[in-house]
């Protein structure tokens, strides 16, 4: 089948998808957009996780046709005309990034939080929103620096 | 050229290629994408020993898109080299569930994916042995350990000293196996054509993966190019191939066109590696005054049938304190298990938790604190080799993460700290990690244009590798870090060791310095003047390794900890994890403590959630996904800081530094589980440290 999808706000079809197949290898493979990662295919990592209508979702777990005639932001939609975006920025400054596998995932994850938070949320909250993404390398505490870091700059700049 | 720069070494320069990931241009070995690709899946066997009488290939070559199906019969023929792991489909044997038994190759992965499913494989199933039991009859004593240290060691007359002692303690702790998990999947894009083979590969070794594939292929090394500019994590299980390398190229050379292989998160449960599991015994002899006469540290571990890696566990016990008299152990059986392999700190990490949880128990026997109790037992030289230390300052480690913890005045009286629902402990262990090097290569080149050039094959596998080394080159160039381009992670640069053993910046880091500094000689004789075409110089470091004298390395550090335990639940959480380390010179300190505190918080993942469930009746691990095998989440880290005393060490190497990616595991669990003692009076000498085993200890 073909799925028409508009991603990073360019609209975009594959063709000959197959019925099982979900949207992240839709992206990455047919698409050329490898930045959201495979990592587990059953939505344990968080590692492929991309907006779906400005909703945070594991792309392993969105089957191609759902997302026909939607809306998908992946990680290389959000810096924009070469500017890194602030939770990038931060991510890179606060020494958040590792190997850099679940970078992507947790980058859209934490711009998400940061999005629909009045204010630099609480650690607690932070910890929660990303419990859901798994970083081998970094021991978190970076990461959390890192959205901190792009709360305030966003909120108080 | 006339340039001088404010060194660079010991500034917190942000990774080189952090924009490259967060915005997620930086390519992984899977994303590579030849043209006329193929895919391949393996299909793995589902009994535990045996041989493969027939692969029903026929059938499923019928579906569409499907280009081969290869098993032992059909498969190209390799050379034979002593690595039964690699040498993949050569015969029918079986020596493990999961190992590889066909790769179907499709035109999508669906179909390849779905061939694989429907692939009917039969079996001449054989019983199995799976179940590691230090009483195995199977139990035997190798030649040496990993990588090749002495299997036993002996001083003294341990056993006598032990009978006279006036404190023993005598305990068997086990640690389960364990999976690395890192996050990006073991994968590899093969390529064959007229100049021979490029693998895209997530390797920790570009080197060392063409070194072992080119004779299999019987192709010379230089035939096969191993590229890897990202790599995903590795923690020991991409240190060396593993059989889906052999499997991507000898599929793409049976089909004629470049093949994708990746391993799916649960084959990596059999077919990438594991660390062994654990049964270890302790015997402690000591004094009224904590002072120890005798140390004995027996491990038992298991290997596979087909390759023999012996965990070298008991090892850190012939230098990590002071006894006159000392026996340490290893033993081995072969099991129809998959093979085991480096994981992060081996040997360490498994036998510091039973050396440091026997440390604590002493301390609790002695009536003693237990940061006291192994200042007390601090050796003078290293006890074993009889080796000066070139630094070591353990005694400092302990003695300032003390003091930053808060962990004086601590009532030693276990199980009577009660906050709400929780009861409250503390831990403490000693953590440590030699100082390999390995020799290496490198070449730095001065452009025309200005700016400088650096090149050698090692790998980032998520280190900071790329970032410091920038910074050692700079320095050695006397420029700002801007103008160095740092190449890495391609067997085409000069031939790197292994991003292993906390090694890289060490062996690297000399190779790139040295090679700097051949080109600013070079330079300085054409008095700054860059030709048109550029000025190179390399450098190799094997002579200068050879003549490094005969020392005892190693860094150290103190891991302290805080739990509450739940008492309805068992639920353990650790509250705080402070980790003290003297690791020489630290040349970056925002990669730096990342890999500390991510070194610590797999050490947490450890002490309370990792655990790969062998099934005995079936013959594999059981919990094969992120679901079923727990790492830590952020959730389940509240508060992981570590920091480090400033050391001099000028017996290292030119940059003074000590290896880190692996220190920051090494000691964790034990401080957790003496933490979790001395909240609940409960002592867990089997990881992890489950509700279970909290709630059936009478919590």
């Amino acid at each position: 089948m073909r799925v028409n999808i508009s991603v990073n706000g360019e609209s975009m079809a594959a063709d000959d998808v197959w019925e099982g197949e979900s949207l992240l290898y839709v992206l990455r493979e047919r698409l050329g957009l490898p930045g959201a990662k495979n990592a587990c295919e059953q939505g344990e990592c968080g590692s492929c996780t991309v907006y779906l209508d400005g909703t945070p979702v594991c792309a392993c777990l969105v089957a191609a046709g759902q997302a026909e005639g939607r809306e998908v932001i992946t990680v290389e939609g959000l810096a924009s005309g070469g500017e890194l975006d602030e939770v990038q920025r931060s991510f890179v400054e606060a020494g958040a990034v590792q190997c850099g596998f679940c970078t992507p995932g947790l980058i859209v994850q934490a711009h998400s939080l940061i999005e629909s938070t009045p204010g630099v949320p609480a650690d607690a909250e932070i910890r929660e929103a990303l419990a859901g993404n798994l970083c081998r390398c970094t021991g978190y505490e970076k990461i959390l620096d890192a959205v901190r870091l792009a709360a305030v700059r966003k909120h108080q700049p | 050229m006339t340039t001088v720069a404010a060194p660079s070494a010991g500034t917190a320069l942000d990774r080189v290629d952090g924009p490259e990931k967060v915005t997620g241009r930086a390519r992984y070995a899977y994303e590579n994408v030849p043209a006329d690709l193929a895919y391949a899946v393996v299909v793995q066997a589902t009994v535990s020993r045996g041989e493969v009488r027939a692969v029903d290939a026929d059938s499923v070559l019928q579906l569409p898109g499907m280009i081969a199906t290869i098993w032992h019969e059909n498969a190209p023929r390799l050379a034979p080299v002593e690595d039964a792991e690699l040498t993949v489909l050569q015969s029918p044997r079986v020596a493990y569930r999961g190992q590889v038994v066909a790769v179907v190759v499709a035109e999508t992965l669906e179909s390849a994916t779905e061939a694989a499913r429907l692939l009917r494989v039969d079996y001449r199933p054989e019983p199995h042995d799976v179940e590691l039991r230090p009483d195995h009859p199977g139990m035997y004593r190798p030649d040496h350990v990993n990588p090749n240290y002495a299997t036993d060691s002996e001083l003294g007359d341990p056993d006598t000293a032990l009978a006279f002692a006036s404190v023993v303690v005598d305990a068997t702790y086990t640690t389960p196996a364990q999976h690395h998990n890192p996050i990006e999947p073991h994968a590899t894009v093969a390529l064959w054509d007229a100049d021979g083979l490029t693998l895209y590969d997530a390797t920790q070794s570009t080197s060392g993966v063409r070194a072992t594939i080119a004779p299999l292929f019987a192709l010379p090394p230089e035939s096969v190019r191993v590229i890897s500019p990202y790599v995903g994590g590795g923690f020991g299980g991409k240190g060396a191939p593993h059989a889906q390398v052999v499997l991507a190229a000898l599929a793409a050379k049976q089909v004629g066109r470049p093949v994708k292989l990746a391993a799916t998160r649960r084959q990596m449960f059999a077919v990438t590696g594991y660390r062994t599991p654990t049964v270890q015994r302790v015997r402690l002899g000591a004094d009224e005054d904590g002072k120890l006469s005798a140390i004995v540290h027996e491990a038992f571990e298991q290997t596979a049938t087909i390759k023999e890696f012996a965990e070298q566990t008991t090892v850190v016990t012939r230098m990590m304190y002071a006894a006159p008299h000392r026996r340490t152990s290893h033993r081995l059986v072969r099991l129809d298990v998959p093979v085991p392999t480096w994981m992060r700190a081996p040997g360490e990490t498994p036998g510091m938790f039973a050396l440091e949880s026997a440390m604590d128990e002493l301390a609790v026997a002695c009536g003693i604190d237990p940061v006291e109790l192994r200042v007390r037992n601090e050796p003078t030289i290293d006890p074993e080799r009889g080796l000066p230390f070139s630094s070591r300052n353990l005694v400092a480690c302990l003695r300032g993460g003390a003091e930053r913890f808060g962990w004086a005045g601590r009532d030693p009286e276990p199980g009577v700290r009660r906050r709400g629902r929780q009861l409250i402990g503390t831990g403490v262990a000693s953590s440590t990690y030699p100082v390999y090097r390995m020799p290496s290569q490198a070449s730095a080149r001065a452009e025309p244009g200005g700016g400088f050039t650096v090149r050698i094959a090692a790998a980032d596998i998520g280190t900071g590798a790329r970032t410091v080394l920038t910074q050692i080159a700079a320095d050695a160039l006397r420029v700002p870090p801007a103008q160095v381009r740092m190449e890495v992670g391609d067997s085409a640069l000069p031939r790197a060791s292994v991003a292993g053993g906390s090694s890289g910046t060490a062996s690297w880091g000399t190779a790139v310095l040295r090679a700097c500094e051949g080109l600013m000689d070079a330079l300085h004789r054409r008095a700054g003047d860059v030709p048109p075409g550029g000025l190179e110089a390399s450098a190799d470091t094997a002579e200068e390794l050879r003549s490094q004298r005969p020392l005892s390395r190693h860094a150290y550090g103190a891991q302290f900890a805080e739990v509450g335990v739940d008492l309805d639940t068992g639920e353990v959480r650790v509250l705080r994890l402070l980790g003290a380390f003297a690791a020489g010179r630290i040349i970056n300190p925002k990669t730096a403590r990342s890999q500390l505190i991510g070194g610590m918080t797999m050490g947490l993942s450890m002490a309370l959630l990792e655990e790969s469930v062998m099934d005995l009746e079936f013959g594999d691990y059981l919990n094969r996904d992120l679901a079923q095998y727990h790492v830590a989440a952020c959730a389940d880290v509240r508060d992981v800081d570590a920091f480090w005393i400033e050391e001099e060490d000028p017996d290292l190497n030119p940059m003074g530094s000590k290896g880190i990616g692996e220190i920051g595991i090494v000691g964790t669990a034990a401080a957790i589980a003496n933490a979790v003692y001395h909240a609940t009076g409960i002592r867990v000498r089997d990881l992890p440290i489950r509700l279970d085993r909290l709630i059936g200890g009478g919590i």
